[in-house]
């Protein structure tokens, strides 16, 4: 097993290295002056307003590859990411206080998908061809079509125009009142966990189905056992393995969703952070996010493969 | 499987009705869903084509007297707050919907398909180094990478078309692979390696007509998704940039604090994109199914 760990980990540094060329090479490579952009829009702070502070500001003054090792080795070597060209703080010090919130609303998202999902699923398989099987895969096939972004909206104008009722737009931080936090979260959650509960459902009931036609299943079902324990035990354990894998797979389009939950319903999450930036024009929190977001989609991966050891004994790591 | 359904599967033997006559009969046979979804799709082609045509007033046309009109036999789909036809900007939303949608996914299409057959066929060191690439890449999420890279080049149609189908493209590159791979071993390419022909002439006479029901398939689903992720870039404000009529676009910035009042404007919108997705999302399930038997049940 910690063999196995340890090879996972070095087959990642050259995933993380092209992860890292990706980032650094779309904000620095693509035709395009950022300097000029900024300069153009007055989206400059008054402390560094001619075009050789602002070179010096972002590091540009120097030759390409120098220009990457000292952003790489700042970060490797001092986990520092630079600062914001706007307020003095520290990119990943802005950062770490944004990706709790970020990290809380993807989890109870992923939550949700999995709740809906997985039941969902297996009552499709196991009652393959009834309504109920139409039902399940006629939604998750409209949820697929669903944006994300219109649901929010419909969600927060039909309720504010028949009842009055409108989300509060003030976040609550955890720490201040963690229900008053949770409850706040839990409408973006929802929509964003259904919206991924499709593909999940429909891979989780593609595996049931296959899997409910091994042998093995054959034989619990001969050995008079219930259903519960027939499905439960012996089928959806083996046919997780996918769906878990979907997981990780999806984890971009997880990310990519939280910004636009945050959007909405105005959450101060990492999303929101990129966006802020964005508009502002600050580099170096614009790469930070950039960064981390595809480290966290790596690392999610990694946790993916490590926990088939988990779900299936039958997955021994050499 | 019936005998008239038999020369589709085979490419070789001419249909009498010819392939795409054939597999539309088989679409609405067997596949009635699929075959809603084609008709869907081609509505949604009709209207971007058209919209010219089809939309009773001009795409910025403003008419402060009839402001936030509720839908009527005047204005089918109502007025926004600039008294603007919602039908006709619903229209030249489409059309801008069509020529992202199909541009991005030609693109990504092309892309996959010359990394997926080149890595595929020829394997080793690039194959193995190309496929890092492609790892980091996927890490990234599309929308993520859309406003980094709106970011440092401003927004616009040409930039969205690039960045989508350079990541689409570069994500579906890992289908095609798989078709080349396993397509690389059978023995017609081999004898055509043993009989001396070229690379590219392998590539080109015997790979590339094999993988092509993937192909169609992976070109079909990109146009749905393309649409789908330009509509949250565009929600979002980094997309096409207003007056232009994008269906993500009519959904976020002013139009937003009307919809309060006028609670049409955030339905329209939001129905023809989901309409449009799932007619290309079952339209594509179902080609998968007919075209290409080893991908079902896959996304």
């Amino acid at each position: 097993m910690r063999a196995y760990v340890i090879r996972r980990l070095l087959a990642l540094i050259p995933t993380l290295f092209f992860a890292s060329v990706i980032v650094f090479s779309t904000v620095r490579l693509i035709p395009g002056d950022i300097i000029d952009m900024m300069i153009a829009q007055n989206d400059i702070a008054a402390d560094k307003t001619s075009r050789e502070q602002l070179e010096q500001a972002l590091g540009l003054d120097q030759p390409m590859y120098i220009q990457y090792f000292r952003w790489m080795g700042g970060i490797l070597l001092r986990g520092d990411f630079g600062s914001s060209l706007w307020q003095e703080q520290s990119v990943i010090g802005e950062i770490m206080e944004r990706l709790p919130t970020t990290f809380q609303l993807g989890t109870m998202a992923l939550l949700v998908a999995l709740v809906v999902a997985i039941p969902v699923g297996v009552w499709s398989a196991i009652r393959q061809d009834t309504w109920g099987d139409y039902l399940g895969r006629s939604f998750s096939i409209l949820m697929l079509a669903v944006p994300s972004f219109w649901l929010g909206t419909i969600v927060m104008v039909f309720p504010a125009i028949w009842w009055g009722i409108s989300p509060e737009v003030k976040f609550v931080p955890f720490w201040q009142d963690p229900v008053g936090n949770m409850l706040q979260l839990s409408l973006p959650a929802l929509i964003l966990g259904t919206s991924l509960s499709a593909i999940s459902m429909r891979m989780t009931r593609t595996m049931m189905l296959e899997v409910l036609r091994q042998d093995y299943v054959r034989t619990a079902w001969a050995k008079g056992m219930g259903e519960r324990t027939v499905v439960v035990r012996h089928a959806l354990r083996n046919a997780l393995i996918p769906v878990v894998t979907l997981i990780g797979l999806q984890a971009p389009i997880l990310i990519g969703g939280t910004v636009i939950m945050e959007q909405i319903f105005v959450i101060p999450g990492m999303g929101l952070m990129l966006l802020e930036a964005v508009s502002r024009r600050d580099y170096p929190i614009i790469t930070g996010v950039f960064l981390i977001v595809g480290v966290a989609v790596v690392l999610i991966n990694l946790l993916v493969d490590l926990s088939y050891g988990l779900l299936d004994p039958k997955v021994r790591y050499r | 499987m019936s005998a008239t359904a038999a020369p589709a599967e085979t490419s070789a033997a001419p249909s009498p009705r010819g392939p795409m006559a054939s597999f539309f009969i088989r679409l609405v046979r067997d596949k009635p869903l699929g075959a809603i979804g084609a008709v869907i799709f081609l509505l949604f082609l009709i209207c971007g084509v058209f919209a010219d045509v089809l939309a009773p007033y001009g795409i910025n046309q403003i008419s402060p007297v009839n402001r936030l009109k509720p839908p009527s036999a005047r204005f089918w789909l109502g007025t926004d707050h600039l008294g603007r036809d919602m039908l006709s900007r619903i229209l030249y939303g489409a059309q801008l919907s069509v020529i992202i949608g199909f541009a991005a996914a030609t693109l990504a299409t092309i892309i996959s398909v010359v990394i997926g057959i080149v890595t595929g066929y020829l394997g080793g060191k690039v194959d193995l180094i190309v496929q890092r690439v492609v790892d980091a890449w996927m890490s990234f999420p599309e929308l993520i990478i859309l406003i980094v890279v709106v970011s440092v080049l401003g927004p616009g149609m040409i930039q969205v078309i690039f960045v989508l189908g350079l990541t689409f493209g570069i994500g579906g590159s890992r289908i095609i692979r798989g078709a080349v791979v396993s397509v690389r071993e059978q023995m017609y390419v081999h004898s055509a390696q043993s009989m001396g022909a070229s690379t590219p002439r392998i590539l080109l006479q015997h790979i590339l007509p094999n993988v092509l029901p993937p192909i169609i398939v992976l070109f079909t689903t990109r146009v749905g998704a393309v649409i789908l992720v330009e509509s949250g870039l565009s929600f979002l404000g980094f997309g096409v940039p207003p007056p232009a009529p994008t269906w993500g676009g009519m959904l976020s910035g002013t139009g937003r604090t009307y919809m309060y009042m006028a609670p049409w404007l955030a339905l329209a919108p939001g129905l023809c994109l989901t309409l449009v997705v799932y007619g290309i999302n079952v339209l594509g399930d179902a080609m998968r199914d007919l075209l290409d038997p080893r991908m079902r049940g896959s996304r």
